[in-house]
């Protein structure tokens, strides 16, 4: 069989074998109950003590929000002032300078959203400071916010009738500490003894064998990227992202890092089931993801293996498949697999650029992030999915005429209007922003308000829309990647991705919590002949259908406009 | 909501000492025991750094292997892909171009015989491999511009070329910068 196809099985395989455990005891350590790592609460203890938090305070769902709310808006305001400063500030070996205001705006937020949308490139935009206090600081605290959301969820539905959806200082200091650090260790050795650099040394230069001198770009990366995989961030330390050969040095941290960001989200589905005490339901939502994502995994892989045909026109071997943007040592299967992974769960980061993928599989990416719950996020991949579960739920009772329920407890009218609000959030964010920019690209781009270059389209036709579409598609789904060649860091993309970004993080986030905490306070209806079961496969093909619908109602016209478009006018 | 004001800042700062320097700096000395110390791993000849194994090098000379076009012509003070789209007539007519330039300078190729990745920019723009094929089709160009046996530059070629991971994962592939270090440490 071929080798790289056996690669992309054994990433997958290994995928499963460490979440499935993972899950298990994510969903003791959450509960509190007695577990291995243990060792490590005075650790915990002296976090609670010096920051004056009782972990053990018990808060209904707004006050659980209203924490989670503050200290986000803190790294907002922190990180802002320290992007625009970077340059005065210690820790700049290369002498970058500071952020203009735009882009520390964008950078911030996307930064504290868990996107990494990177309007910079790392190697000039930020220093070793902001590297490591701002980025890598909220790739950790980012994720574990969005971890810390879901949990509270967990709880709402373990109880019979609760108002206490826990602590959110207790879930987010665990996620970190039981979690988050421990995985980020053993990556970032893994790659720091592959190749990738540690050491706080700034730039090398030296003159190559052909007598060239050649500069190269390093730092302490290895820490960085570690974390940017486990916790679903995706934003890299290089421009070129995990392409970048210090970044992802060979074939072994290819597999590492496309693991690393998988197992969080595959095991938060799996510990929702056991912190409920309903496996079946996890397994089952479980398997309506994987097939999902193989759905949008295998034509990606074909097609990028079938090549450009407009190269194969010019008669050249692509015996290995379309190489564009890809790199050798991973090849095209391997990058094929990784853009899918990145896309269905919101990490972002890339080990080939997108922009050059073929139209199919742009049309696979974009997909992935619109229905943006196929594992989903690092946390948020579950809350997305359970908004989709309210709406199945609710249109299954009213197929059948009965109120509907969920877990033993009535979905009701304000439950439902919430979820109907986040489901059409996503489309309104993506499509008016992409119907703005197109505008303004085609009627005011000799405007002197700061574009450069003069156009910001990378490529012509419906490459160019679909690089809009992506843009904006990444910012709602805090994915993070891009079509790369679109020029967008000028106040435009800025500020109206920064709005993008912001709504598209906090209102999902929000909005499930809400409803879990708004159902959790109903009475509690035990099971009988006449309940919904949600645990079946009948309903897991519902919420599939649901999911599907909802996705091709919204999007298809955009899609049509942008990579089907490209990929039948390149069959001409 | 005081309260919670005051709790973020003093678990900010808490967390600021645990994951930016606790964290990074015991990678960092953990780095320090790997092939080129947490530095990056640098290749020396005659005492002298030549290059990074892992960065590729821009190599014009008809005497050495070439690597993949770049769209940053392998400085790596930075990174980036072209991202050109597929459909992009101006990539289209590089991509030609370069074909066209490959032909030149090996005449006794055929189209079909040229491998894709040598007419397309890699993803970083600093990619340190071939695959084997495009490695190759340059054997009997280096082997006229040095006047070596073919044979023997092909021999050269087969020992560094890099097998999948333990054999089973992922593609081969030659790293451009030490085949051509061993190609001049040919005589």
């Amino acid at each position: 069989m071929n080798t790289e196809l056996l690669g992309i099985i054994a990433s997958f395989v290994v995928t499963l074998l460490i979440a499935i455990p993972l899950g298990k005891y994510l969903a003791k350590m959450y509960a509190g109950e007695k577990i291995w790592t243990d060792f490590l609460k005075p650790i915990e203890t002296g976090i609670y003590k010096l920051s004056g938090i009782n972990p053990k305070e018990p808060m209904n769902w707004k006050q659980f929000l209203k924490a989670m709310m503050t200290i986000n808006i803190l790294w907002l305001v922190y990180g802002f002032f320290v992007l625009i400063y970077q340059d005065k500030l210690p820790l700049n070996p290369d002498g970058n300078p500071g952020q203009s205001a735009d882009l520390a705006f964008n950078t911030i937020i996307s930064f504290v959203v868990n996107c990494n949308l990177q309007h910079y490139s790392g190697e000039t935009g930020a220093t070793y400071l902001t590297q490591h206090f701002i980025f890598m600081f909220l790739h950790f605290t980012s994720a574990a916010t969005g971890m810390a959301c879901a949990v509270a969820v967990f709880k709402a539905f373990k109880d019979k009738t609760t108002t206490d959806l826990g602590n959110f200082w207790e879930f987010f200091v665990k996620s970190i500490t039981r979690v988050l650090l421990p995985l980020s260790i053993v990556v970032a050795v893994i790659l720091t003894f592959n190749g990738t650099p540690s050491s706080y040394a700034g730039k090398d230069k030296f003159i190559s064998l052909q007598g060239d001198t050649v500069n190269v770009s390093r730092g302490p990366a290895a820490a960085f990227i570690a974390i940017k995989h486990v916790g679903t961030n995706g934003g890299g330390w290089f421009g070129a992202n995990s392409a970048h050969p210090l970044e992802n040095p060979n074939y072994l941290t290819n597999m590492v890092e496309v693991i690393a960001q998988v197992i969080l989200p595959v095991a938060m589905v799996l510990a929702f089931g056991y912190y409920i005490r309903r496996k079946k339901l996890a397994w089952i939502i479980f398997g309506v993801m994987t097939i999902g994502v193989f759905m949008l995994m295998i034509p990606t892989i074909t097609s990028e293996l079938a090549g450009n045909p407009l190269i194969a026109k010019m008669g050249v071997s692509q015996i290995t498949g379309a190489m564009e943007g890809k790199e050798v040592r991973f090849g095209p299967t391997a990058t094929a697999y990784w853009s899918t992974m990145t896309t269905v769960i919101s990490t972002g980061s890339v080990n080939g650029m997108h922009d050059s993928t073929m139209a199919l599989t742009g049309l696979w990416q974009l997909l992935a992030m619109m229905i943006n719950s196929l594992y989903g996020g690092c946390g948020v991949g579950v809350l997305n999915y359970f908004i989709y579960l309210i709406i199945a739920v609710f249109i299954s009772g009213l197929m059948v005429g009965r109120t509907p329920e969920f877990l033993g407890h009535k979905v009701e009218a304000r439950e439902v209007k919430i979820a109907a609000i986040i489901t059409l959030l996503s489309p309104f964010l993506i499509l008016a922003g992409t119907a703005i920019s197109t505008y303004v690209f085609t009627n005011h781009l000799g405007g002197d308000w700061a574009v450069k270059p003069s156009t910001w389209l990378n490529n012509p036709g419906h490459h160019g829309f679909s690089e809009m579409l992506y843009e904006y598609t990444s910012s709602n789904a805090n994915n993070g990647s891009g079509f790369e060649g679109l020029g967008d860091g000028n106040i435009f993309w800025n500020v109206t991705t920064g709005i993008v970004l912001i709504l598209g993080r906090f209102l999902p986030i929000i909005g499930p919590v809400a409803i879990a905490g708004l159902l959790a306070q109903k009475k509690y209806i035990p099971e009988s002949a006449g309940t919904l079961k949600i645990d079946t496969k009948t309903f897991g093909l519902m919420t599939f259908a649901v999911i599907l619908v909802l996705n091709a109602l919204s999007y298809f016209p955009a899609l049509a406009l942008g990579p089907l478009a490209e990929y039948f006018s390149m069959l001409k | 909501m005081k309260t919670f004001i005051i709790q973020s800042i003093r678990l900010t700062l808490v967390l600021t000492v645990v994951l930016c320097v606790i964290y990074p700096l015991s990678i960092m000395l953990i780095g320090k025991a790997s092939k080129g110390a947490g530095n990056g791993e640098t290749i020396t000849v005659n005492g002298k750094v030549v290059g990074y194994a892992n960065i590729g090098q821009s190599f014009t000379k008809p005497q050495y292997f070439w690597g993949r076009p770049s769209a940053v012509a392998y400085n790596a003070a930075g990174s980036a892909g072209s991202n050109k789209g597929p459909s992009n007539p101006e990539y289209l007519k590089d991509v030609n171009s370069r074909i066209d330039t490959l032909l030149k300078y090996h005449p006794y190729l055929k189209r079909s015989d040229i491998p894709s990745d040598l007419v397309t920019a890699s993803g970083s723009g600093l990619d340190p491999d071939i695959s084997p094929d495009a490695a190759r089709v340059q054997v009997e160009r280096v082997a006229k511009y040095r006047k070596l046996d073919e044979q023997k530059v092909a021999a050269l070629l087969t020992n560094n070329t890099e097998k999948p991971l333990w054999g089973v994962f992922g593609p081969s592939k030659v790293n451009v910068l030490k085949l051509n270090i061993a190609l001049d440490q040919l005589k």
